[in-house]
């Protein structure tokens, strides 16, 4: 029980060292490895949230029994515990999904790919566990690395998209890492909590201003915040099928939690240079959120339109920050967690539309007739859509309307303009492929698979239906998940 | 200001934060080199530049005058006459790191030199439009 916060993150990353030699031995062996291992964390994270919501403290674990701030200290709270259980079962269900892309790929392919999809889920839960600055660096590289080699397995233009991502990621992280030497410069610690105390009465000085314009700078470009978001449409493409669910759902959330945390937890918005740093993470957010669902509208590949709505989705979660009141952190950690869903069932649907039908009919025009063929993959779409836009009772409307709230609080009207000018558009290009689905004339494509009676295997089938469950099951519950969780996780310094 | 007052301001300013200015100097220098240079592989190498001035900046925090190397040596407890360790085992953990993104990038862009006969970002791009 003591240990259950280190197995998080230790046990996909052992798992990524083995699969490569269970795969030597058996084709298969690797990636039960690494689906037992996402289970294993995803079993730790939920005991660990009823645990800490329970007793509401906050758990420690001290690496090797080094007490902080010489050690290296992980720190589960309510929020982190939400999201690591949300990172876990994702890519656990997506690990899951994968299968079929790989059931006729040699043992080096499919244990090379296993390998990689662990390091990055536990490069992920690592980064949003630590308690540590420097190893949120390391956690954030692994998670990087491998999100590179993840992306540079997919077919066309996959390898240039990735060779940009790749610059633009050490970019950020160069970025994070300075930001991390000016706060050591006047603290001398790396520990957070205790960073947050020794920064106390240093609030003001420009070794803050630094740090935190460094930290936007890096997250931003981790995130894809507005107008650092260049590598994103590129990546998400042409990443490779099966591993396109996480990169999307996924590797944007864990950075989003890190800024949460430097900038309320760790410098908090005392200091003045923060509460600047959010004005201007709003105003990025909200240009975001209309460049993103405009650039969304003008696409034709079905998969290009999903990477630009992430944009103006990251922008939500970037408006909800920067208004930094209590309503809006709710805003921004449930929409952490409901995009994650709705971004990954999204993708698994465009994955399983190529694995049927191959590569063509990626475009939304040759999407006709789709319910007729894929009756069960359709419905979940269309749930996912309906989040997306933010019709209630699903968990898109719920996120949408904690912001509403918080910029009402606050009197931010230009914010609300924006939500519901982007629920406008969302709706504009989620319909498009609707119509296209269901009134079109029927497209002519041919399976590329032989007919079975589900419309896609059952390993493919049960996470995009399980996914659509979970978007209603988390909007219709969501006040137990606000009340309950959310809440007791919020930073104590909040923005008035 | 005549001009040993000057120079005097000026061996100052180097004395105290010369090698910071000077870090800087290399890590924007290396920002611009992957902004402006069209060829992926000089991209890769300003990236370097860049990483190498972050472990710079570090190893720079750690520096005293007059410091000696962090071994327990006799009965020597005075913190000042250290050189403070901890920066340089940081920046191992970065070399490694850094060691490790460049060959990735070195492999990606063998992939790309195979797939489309070029590392010149125009040339690239023309030929991924067709």
């Amino acid at each position: 029980m003591r240990h259950l916060p280190v197995l998080i993150p230790i046990l996909p990353l052992l798992s990524a060292l083995l699969c490569l030699i269970f795969s030597r031995i058996e084709r298969r062996l690797g990636k039960y490895a690494v689906l037992a291992a996402l289970a294993a964390s995803f079993f730790s994270s939920v005991l660990l949230l009823v645990k800490v919501t329970q007793s509401g403290e906050n758990i420690h674990y001290y690496m090797g029994g080094w007490m902080p701030p010489l050690g290296i200290e992980f720190v589960v709270d309510p929020i982190n515990a939400v999201i690591l259980a949300v990172i876990s079962v994702v890519a656990f269900f997506v690990c899951m999904y994968s299968q079929a892309f790989l059931k006729e790929s040699e043992w080096l392919e499919q244990g090379g790919f296993y390998a990689l999809f662990a390091l990055l889920s536990a490069g992920l839960l690592g980064m949003t566990i630590t308690g540590d600055m420097f190893n949120l660096y390391v956690f954030l590289e692994i998670a990087s690395i491998s999100g590179y080699g993840l992306i540079a397995l997919g077919r066309g233009k996959s390898v240039v998209a990735s060779f940009r991502y790749l610059l633009l990621g050490t970019i950020a992280a160069s970025f994070y890492l300075l930001s991390v030497a000016y706060l050591y410069a006047i603290t001398g610690t790396l520990n957070m909590a205790d960073m947050s105390r020794l920064l106390m009465h240093q609030l003001d000085t420009p070794n803050v201003l630094l740090a935190v314009s460094m930290l936007i700078v890096a997250f931003g470009l981790k995130m894809a915040l507005f107008p650092l978001h260049g590598w994103q449409p590129d990546a998400y493409t042409y990443a490779h099928p099966a591993a396109a669910p996480i990169v999307a759902g996924l590797m944007s959330k864990a950075p989003a939690l890190a800024l949460l945390r430097y900038l309320f937890s760790i410098i908090t918005v005392e200091s003045i240079y923060v509460e600047i740093g959010l004005k201007a993470i709003g105003f990025l957010g909200a240009c975001g959120i209309i460049l993103g669902s405009v650039m969304a509208n003008a696409q034709k590949d079905f998969r290009r339109m999903l990477a630009y709505s992430s944009v103006a989705q990251i922008g939500y979660i970037a408006v909800g920050l920067s208004l930094g009141s209590v309503y809006g952190l709710i805003a921004a950690v449930y929409h952490m967690v409901i995009h994650a869903f709705m971004k990954s069932l999204l993708f698994m649907v465009s994955g399983a539309l190529q694995y049927r039908y191959g590569e063509v009919s990626i475009s939304i025009d040759m999407l006709g007739g789709l319910n007729k063929h894929m009756p069960l993959t359709t419905a979940s779409f269309v749930v996912a859509a309906l989040s997306m836009i933010g019709i209630p009772p699903t968990g898109g409307f719920f996120s949408k309307w904690y912001l509403l709230l918080a910029s009402l609080e606050k009197g931010q009207f230009l914010f609300i303009a924006v939500i519901v000018a982007s629920s406008l558009l969302n709706a504009v290009y989620f319909f498009r492929v609707i119509e296209n689905i269901f009134i079109s004339k029927d497209a002519e494509l041919t399976s590329l698979q032989k007919e079975e009676r589900l419309e896609i295997p059952f390993s493919m089938l049960m996470p995009i239906v399980l996914f659509g469950i979970a978007i209603l099951a988390v909007g219709l519950f969501n006040s137990y998940f606000v009340e309950e969780i959310i809440r007791l996780g919020l930073p104590e310094v909040l923005a008035v | 200001m005549n001009n040993t007052e000057i120079i005097a301001v000026l061996n100052e300013f180097l004395a105290e934060k010369g090698i910071y200015a000077l870090v800087l100097i290399l890590f924007f220098l290396g920002l611009f080199g992957m902004i402006m240079c069209k060829n992926y592989m000089k991209k890769l190498m300003a990236m370097n530049i860049m990483q190498v001035s972050v472990i710079f900046f570090f190893l720079c925090l750690a520096q005293k005058e007059g410091g000696m190397i962090p071994v327990l040596a006799g009965s020597v407890t005075d913190s000042g006459a250290y050189i403070n360790p901890l920066p340089h085992a940081l920046m191992l953990t970065a070399i490694v790191v850094s060691l490790g993104t460049t060959g990735v990038a070195l492999a990606l862009l063998i992939r790309i030199k195979n797939q489309y006969g070029t590392v010149e970002e125009d040339e690239l791009l023309r030929r991924m439009e067709e």
